[in-house]
């Protein structure tokens, strides 16, 4: 773990780190968790590293490299305190890694099982300052002491320098190459001085590099939607600035031009909807993308996507802790109902909760082919912890991913026609669409309820029709969309206890059950994938035979378990909810589950805070 | 020869007998005409209200959209679509109350389309409650009380936002909402007209006489036109201070209401459009709308090499 004051540069390190390991053919998971907040606050980036990929974090740190005293010790001196720092989250024979201007001492850390790295940031950055005759610019570079902190760290875990190296070189390409062999230098400082000055047993936990397994990509989330929505031709994504929704949109400028791709700020999330509606009506596969509060303001539009038949747009919500500004730049999954209601009346949307960055980016895909073939508005329900942490993954293989742009009236087959209806009575609920430009394709739609032709009407026969073929098409997709999609079961059918979930949980909980396995608990974990259509019929089948049965979501009232009593009248045994803006983390699934099946607890709130 | 008759619909009209509505939506169909441009080319977008039946009534692409919302629809879909004859109309309540946001930044965004605004001062299908240009002190007949607060002014606004053609009309003088209409669709960007009109249920105030000047002590028409008076709103060259001389004269004349009330073109200024600026981005837009190019094969291998 590496912890700073925003602004400090944690995120270029942890990265950089991560991406040396990937290089070395070890497995990472790396999340982070800052303030609200641009410079000054307490934030840290978690870094995991493994010899088998993980999927999710742990709740203590075998090294805590520290760019201030804050990081350690908290900010328990302020007049409203907001943390106790990490140093309690050191296990046993860990260590820190911190300036060496901050004189701890076993007693003052309150810790005497682990180990002080005690590193003269400053001095080390002058000497590679002076390497470049840049010493005097001190003030200008200072921020590189995180280089001289991750040099630390390496040599303590006695990394290959060279991956590092590489690593380091990556991000400073072009003009700013010069700068690229600054940071080397600096880290090679970092590395030499920890090596030298602590020697090989001082820190024992070693990271060694293993043989590649292939290429790996590392992948969070945001781009994992961002490159899904170029693969599916989108042409056309709004926005309104919000965290954590932004990073995807920025990605998709900074690319615009090589795949063409209207990309549009817009003034609010009121505007963002509906361009992004108006877009697809006119013909082009159009997303847009927000997170809680922007979504409240999206319902409106949302509603007249679904009354008018839009071809879309695919909506990714990415979730974080509400309501209102609620906890701006952490996560949550209490979107769940919202998504599902949001906006007057009933029509059918899709929703769809990916659990990782690779479901992420087949889903998002997906979602662009239902949006056009239902013609209805898709949600993609995500959060910031998914949004924003890194994991490596194979390459996407797209090759047999199909656009399927749904039933679009030929201009050979409108030559002549002069009775084209945009909302044809159909046997499906799908009227053949047009696109505005064609000819003989005229129509008209609007957001009362309408005939046929898309003009206003308010007879009550042609509103029973209008909405059973609207409703008509969520059934349809219900129906063709398989099961295998909708909702997965990991781990053995028959395992006394099944654990239940959605969304970003997927990676603890999995990484949760193997710990269970090796205490001698089996379970298994029903993964439900699509919130709309729901897999009645599948949730039914496994849950109807499953034993005790436990729901695990970051929300506070469990919103898929009663779903998935509304859909099935099965309900959970017990819950175990986090909603204090942090992400699951592997050892939280394991306690939770100790916690029902040893100390026979009902429900289970569980925060590592 | 496309004729009039091939611009309208069967669609049973149901806005009042003397409305407003009726002199704006005949000028839109005869300019459409008079400018010869095929039906299917052409979309027409609406907000709420009685205006926003217009749609219904015009034979082409027609977006009946939500209240206030119908500016950033229409932006998607011209940016979509940029083939397509963008005009979009709406009320002062939908405009200027609900959707005052989206109006100030669909001006920034300089788009090459038409907004025509419906200015009668009242919400009229919600049975006559003040709008955002009804003066204040005003009382019409079916409000309770006088207008408690002051009233937009959707010239300057719009000067103030970056519309780059900004005029007023009126709604029962067709021959020069018919010319006004054409020219704000022949200009390259965005193109706002405030057409003052009568609501002859709700608007007992701003009448058919009123504009008139039948009140006046010497009766002689509130309405004159600004090219008859010398005034020229025209920037010649865009590159200069004439820029803000002529927005501040826009402003000022904007001003003028009660006895004499200028319609005409207020402000007139090429500059590149927002498709333009998405051309520089994007140089495959110059030849045709994405809506056209085939961007549904494309090859992400650069975007995951990147990542590896």
């Amino acid at each position: 773990m590496i912890g700073g004051p925003q602004g400090s540069g944690i995120n270029s390190v942890a990265e950089t780190f991560a991406k040396a390991c990937i290089r070395g053919g070890l497995h990472i998971f790396a999340n982070i968790e800052y303030h609200s907040n641009i410079k000054g606050e307490h934030s840290y980036y978690r870094l995991r590293v493994e010899s088998k990929a993980p999927h999710s974090h742990v709740d203590w740190v075998d090294l805590l490299v520290a760019l201030d005293r804050e990081t350690i010790f908290g900010d328990l001196n302020k007049a409203h305190p907001t943390h106790r720092g990490h140093r309690h989250e050191v296990s046993p024979g860990g260590g820190i890694i911190y300036d060496r201007s901050l004189n701890l001492t076993p007693e003052s850390c309150g810790r005497d099982d682990i180990k002080l790295f005690p590193i003269p940031y400053m001095d080390l950055l002058v000497d590679a300052l002076k390497e470049f005759g840049k010493d005097k610019e001190l003030s200008k570079y200072q921020v590189m002491v995180n280089t001289i902190a991750f040099g630390a760290s390496l040599g303590l875990a006695d990394y290959d320098f060279d991956l590092a190296t590489e690593a380091i070189r990556e991000g400073f390409t072009g003009r700013k190459a010069a700068l690229g062999d600054l940071n080397v230098s600096a880290a090679k400082h970092g590395y030499d001085y920890a090596r030298k000055s602590f020697g090989e047993e001082a820190f024992p936990t070693k990271l060694r590099r293993q043989p590649l397994s292939g290429k790996r990509m590392m992948i969070r989330g945001v781009q994992a939607v961002a490159i899904a929505k170029i693969k599916a031709g989108c042409g056309f994504q709004t926005y309104y600035p919000i965290t954590p929704a932004t990073d995807e949109s920025e990605y998709l400028e900074s690319h615009q031009k090589d795949y063409n791709m209207i990309v549009v700020q817009a003034e609010d999330e009121i505007s963002a909807i509906n361009m992004a509606t108006g877009a697809a009506h006119a013909g082009l596969r159009s997303s847009t993308s927000t997170s809680g509060p922007g979504f409240s303001l999206m319902a409106e539009g949302l509603g007249w996507a679904g009354i008018t038949e839009a071809p879309g747009p695919v909506i990714i919500l990415y979730q974080r802790a509400g309501p209102a500004t609620g906890l701006p730049t952490r996560t949550e999954q209490a979107d769940l109902r919202f998504a599902l209601h949001a906006a007057h009346g009933e029509f059918p949307r899709i929703i769809i909760a990916p659990g990782d960055v690779i479901e992420t980016y087949y889903d998002t895909f997906d979602a662009f082919n239902y949006a056009e073939h239902y013609q209805v508005p898709v949600i993609l329900l995500t959060d910031k912890f998914l949004a924003s942490t890194y994991q490596d993954v194979p390459p996407f293989n797209g090759d047999n991913l199909k656009v399927d742009r749904g039933d679009i009236v030929s201009d050979s087959d409108l030559a002549g026609s002069t009775d084209y209806r945009r909302y044809r009575w159909t046997e499906l609920g799908i009227s053949p669409r047009t696109i505005p430009g064609q000819k003989g394709g005229i129509f008209w739609t609007t957001g009362d309820e309408h005939d046929e032709y898309g003009h206003i009407t308010e007879a009550s026969d042609i509103r029973i029709k209008m909405m059973r073929k609207r409703m008509r098409k969520i059934e349809l997709a219900g129906q063709v969309i398989p099961d295998s999609k909708k909702a997965t079961l990991h781990g053995p059918r028959s395992a006394p206890i099944t654990l239940v979930g959605w969304g970003s949980s997927k990676g603890a909980i999995l990484d949760g059950m193997e710990d269970l396995k090796s205490d001698g608990i089996e379970t298994n974990f029903l993964q439900a994938r699509y919130v709309n259509p729901f897999p009645t019929d599948y949730v039914q089948q496994v849950l109807g035979s499953a034993r005790r049965k436990i729901a695990i979501e970051n929300n506070y009232s469990a919103q898929m378990a009663g779903l998935i009593r509304e859909k099935t009248g099965i309900g959970m045994d017990n819950t175990i909810v986090k909603f204090d803006g942090r992400p699951f983390s592997q050892n939280e699934i394991y306690e939770g589950v100790k916690d029902i099946i040893k100390n026979g607890m009902k429900e289970v709130t569980v925060s590592h805070a | 020869m496309l004729e009039l008759k091939t611009y309208r619909t069967q669609v049973h009209n149901d806005w009042c007998p003397g409305c407003g509505d009726f002199g704006i939506i005949n000028a839109i169909q005869m300019t459409l005409m008079e400018m010869q441009l095929e039906p299917h080319r052409v979309a027409i977008f609406s907000g709420i209200g009685c205006s926003g039946k217009t749609p219904h009534f015009v034979n082409a692409y027609g977006f009946h959209t939500l209240h206030g919302r119908v500016l950033p629809i229409a932006t998607g879909a011209r940016l979509a679509n940029p083939g397509l004859t963008v005009v979009a109309v709406g009320g002062d309540g939908d405009g200027l109350g609900i959707g005052a946001g989206h109006f100030v930044n669909t001006g920034r965004r300089n788009l090459d389309f038409t907004y025509v605004l419906y200015d009668n001062g009242v919400y009229g299908l919600t049975k006559g409650q003040a709008s955002p240009t009804l003066p204040k002190g005003v009382k019409t007949k079916s409000m309770p009380a006088p207008a408690i607060i002051e009233r937009v002014n959707p010239i300057a606004m719009a000067v103030a936002s970056g519309y780059t053609f900004v005029a007023r009309s009126y709604a029962l003088d067709v021959r020069h909402l018919k010319q006004t209409l054409r020219a704000a669709i022949e200009h390259r960007g965005s193109a706002f007209i405030d057409v003052l009109q009568t609501c002859p249920t709700y608007n007992d105030i701003n009448t058919k006489e009123w504009y008139g000047g039948e009140d006046l002590p010497v009766k002689a028409p509130r309405l004159y036109k600004l090219e008859d008076s010398g005034y020229n709103g025209v920037v010649a060259d865009p590159s200069t201070d004439e820029v803000n001389a002529k927005k501040g004269n826009a402003l000022v004349k904007s001003f003028e209401w009660g006895d004499k009330i200028p319609i005409g073109v207020f402000f007139k200024m090429e500059v590149p459009t927002f498709e333009d600026q998405l051309d520089l981005r994007m140089p495959a837009l110059r030849d045709k709308p994405f809506v056209e190019h085939d961007i549904y094969n494309r090859d992400i291998t650069p975007l995951l090499d990147e990542l590896t």
